[in-house]
């Protein structure tokens, strides 16, 4: 860890080819995943032509065909194009979380780090405190007081996400305040803040993206989750957890109303969860 | 930074602490009891401030607080008179503060004024269910989490990336949708267990193995790091070079070291499945804690999700203590890495 930061250069095509190549299929497949769900939260008009909300009771409760790839539900609204439109909530509520949840918990991490005790010692108890709440039980306290919707959710689910960024910064920093650079850069007389934004900070950043990743799909299991529980968007609105909790009526007859957004849901937080492991490994090839 | 990691094992490593003289030892055990003390003292604290969050949470919240504790019936002036008798809310903050702590040790919580009862009893009637599965469902996580690790670390051919996948799988896979799944298969089209047995050991199956298969790939996980972590280091080899055959280092030696990891994460998923039941619960419509907090926080029921919430992190903050206190008792590392 005493390597001077390297010099960040624009990537050229040829480094992004090789890139690709030395990439496993895996993190290649992963990355399409993504950027496929990112198209249908964008644009999903590119990828289907019909309308999420629009009903036509004749075709209730349809199996997967050609017209309709992932059946129909008991409105007769097309599953297939439901699961494109739903894309948009599940990327926004799961970004929408991981940015919070990471910019708080950087900008806690930090302070504890490189501050004085006293702020060490706050934030880490405010932290252990945040965590004592098991899994979705924070996200329900919250949502009691605020109301469903989807900026609350985004809320509940940053403030249960943000130990983990913090907890990470805290040691990342601390690491890297120990290194041997930051002993070079302090004999130059360089100010306290400068050492810590110049050289503490992009170093111990390293492994922010990586942690960002996989928490993204966590974020997105949580997302799903407290919709599933009625928390999140409202019917009709076309939300996978939303979709999978309007299932469960009629899974008797109609296995693919749940079945499908479901699997979509998984899809997404896999592929999330490859790419990190995959960059994780690549991360710590380099500095080891 | 993994030169910290290598150590002993410790079965080899007694020849250091057979050197000890009485004083050391006195000194350890003081030094151990400190450690347990700051522990316990670092449990209660974190209890005391997540009950105070929630008393701050019900006051700083916007609007009127006797109508955020009400619920419904917002205008009966009779309930309202209630409501602020009960917490004290023509008193000064700190004296309905005080109030509010001394009465939740006692298993207090207030009265639910949308179901008229008493929250402490609508809790103690559904955790018994909740509890029941958490019990089965973590007994079910360790016996698939040590086969699955015993054998996806045995270095089979082709066994491990089968094992990989299936593990991403189950673990990116959301809890509620998993549930979904195995009641469309096991229930609807294969007809092999019913869902409306609540009391039934058959009605019991599709909900623990819900809750059993990804906490017990998640534990694996873990166990499979620690197994691989510790047959890398040096007293793998020497064993293997006294005669033990790999499986035999395995058993005998590597699972001691991935133990640690794996009660701290066993025990803490274990602790926050009384709160992690919700997805199970209502999938399958069985009555529980999780039940009760999600219908709880539909209708606004302000003093019951509170009451919810106390209990189910009081059971995460113990399981996790407790979880930690093993590991001082049991690994002596951790004592002295701590002394330092």
């Amino acid at each position: 860890m005493t390597t001077l930061p390297r010099q960040r250069q624009a990537p050229s095509l040829a480094k992004v080819g090789a890139a690709l190549r030395a990439a496993p299929w895996g993190a290649i497949v992963a990355s399409l995943i993504l950027a496929l769900a990112a198209a249908a939260a964008a644009a999903p008009g590119l990828l289907t032509s019909g309308d999420p909300l629009f009903a036509d009771p004749s075709q209730s409760n349809l199996p997967p065909s050609a017209e309709h790839l992932a059946g129909t539900d008991l409105q007769g609204r097309d599953i297939y194009t439901r699961i494109i439109y739903g894309a948009r909530y599940s990327l926004l509520i799961g970004l929408g979380a991981t940015v919070v949840a990471a910019l708080a918990g950087t900008l806690l991490g930090a302070v504890a780090g490189l501050g004085p005790r006293a702020a060490d010692q706050a934030i880490s108890r405010i932290v252990d405190v945040i965590c004592a709440f098991p899994g979705v039980l924070l996200a329900l306290l919250l949502i009691t007081f605020t109301g469903p919707g989807i900026w609350n959710l985004i809320a509940a689910l940053g403030l249960g996400g943000l130990p983990t960024y913090a907890r990470l910064l805290r040691s990342q920093v601390r690491l890297a305040a120990t290194s041997g650079y930051v002993e070079q850069a302090k004999t130059y007389a360089l100010g306290r803040w400068r050492v810590a934004l110049r050289h503490v900070l992009p170093n111990a950043l390293g492994p922010l993206p990586i942690v960002a990743t996989i928490g993204f799909g966590g974020a997105i299991i949580g997302s799903s989750g407290l919709s599933f529980l009625g928390l999140g968007p409202q019917p009709p609105a076309a939300e996978w957890g939303l979709m999978v909790s309007e299932s469960r009526n009629y899974l008797r007859n109609a296995w693919w109303t749940g079945v499908f957004p479901g699997l979509s849901i998984t899809l997404v937080v896999i592929a999330a969860t490859a790419l990190g492991r995959y960059l994780q490994r690549r991360y710590e090839r380099r500095s080891a | 930074m993994a030169i910290a990691h290598v150590s002993l094992d410790p079965s080899i490593a007694v020849l250091g602490t057979e050197q000890e003289t009485a004083l050391g030892r006195r000194r350890h055990a003081s030094a151990m009891t400190r450690l347990v003390a700051v522990r316990i003292a670092t449990a209660i604290f974190v209890l005391w401030a997540a009950v105070t969050a929630t008393f701050l949470a019900v006051h700083l919240a916007p609007g009127d607080t006797v109508s955020l504790l009400l619920g419904e019936n917002r205008d009966d002036p009779e309930a309202r008179a209630a409501v602020i008798q009960r917490w004290g809310l023509d008193q000064p903050i700190w004296a309905q503060y005080l109030t509010y702590l001394g009465r939740i040790p006692a298993g207090d919580f207030g009265t639910s004024y949308v179901l008229r009862r008493p929250v402490g009893e609508l809790i103690a009637e559904s955790m018994v269910p909740t509890f029941q599965l958490a019990a089965l469902g973590g007994l079910g996580m360790v016996v698939i989490g040590f086969v699955v690790a015993y054998f996806s670390t045995a270095r089979i051919p082709g066994l491990r990336p089968i094992s990989n996948t299936v593990q991403l799988i189950f673990l990116s896979a959301p809890p509620f949708w998993l549930a979904i799944v195995l009641l469309a298969i096991f229930s609807f089209q294969l007809g092999w267990f019913s869902v409306v047995d609540f009391d039934s050991w058959q009605g019991m199956i599709l909900p623990v193995a819900a809750i059993a298969i990804p906490t017990g790939f998640y534990f694996a996980q873990v166990l499979s790091e620690g197994i691989d972590r510790a047959m890398e280091q040096p007293f793998a080899l020497t064993a293997r070079t006294r005669g033990l055959s790999r499986g035999g280092v395995r058993y005998h030696h590597a699972l001691r070291h991935a133990a640690l990891p794996g009660i701290t994460v066993a025990g803490l998923t274990i602790g926050g499945l009384l709160g992690g039941a919700v997805f199970v619960e209502t999938v399958f419509g069985r009555p529980g804690l999780g039940q009760i907090a999600v219908n709880a926080v539909t209708v606004k029921d302000v003093p019951l999700i509170l009451g919810a919430t106390i209990v189910t992190t009081a059971a995460f903050v113990l399981a996790s203590t407790a979880v930690d206190l093993v590991g001082i008792f049991l690994d002596p590392r951790l004592r002295a890495a701590k002394r330092i």
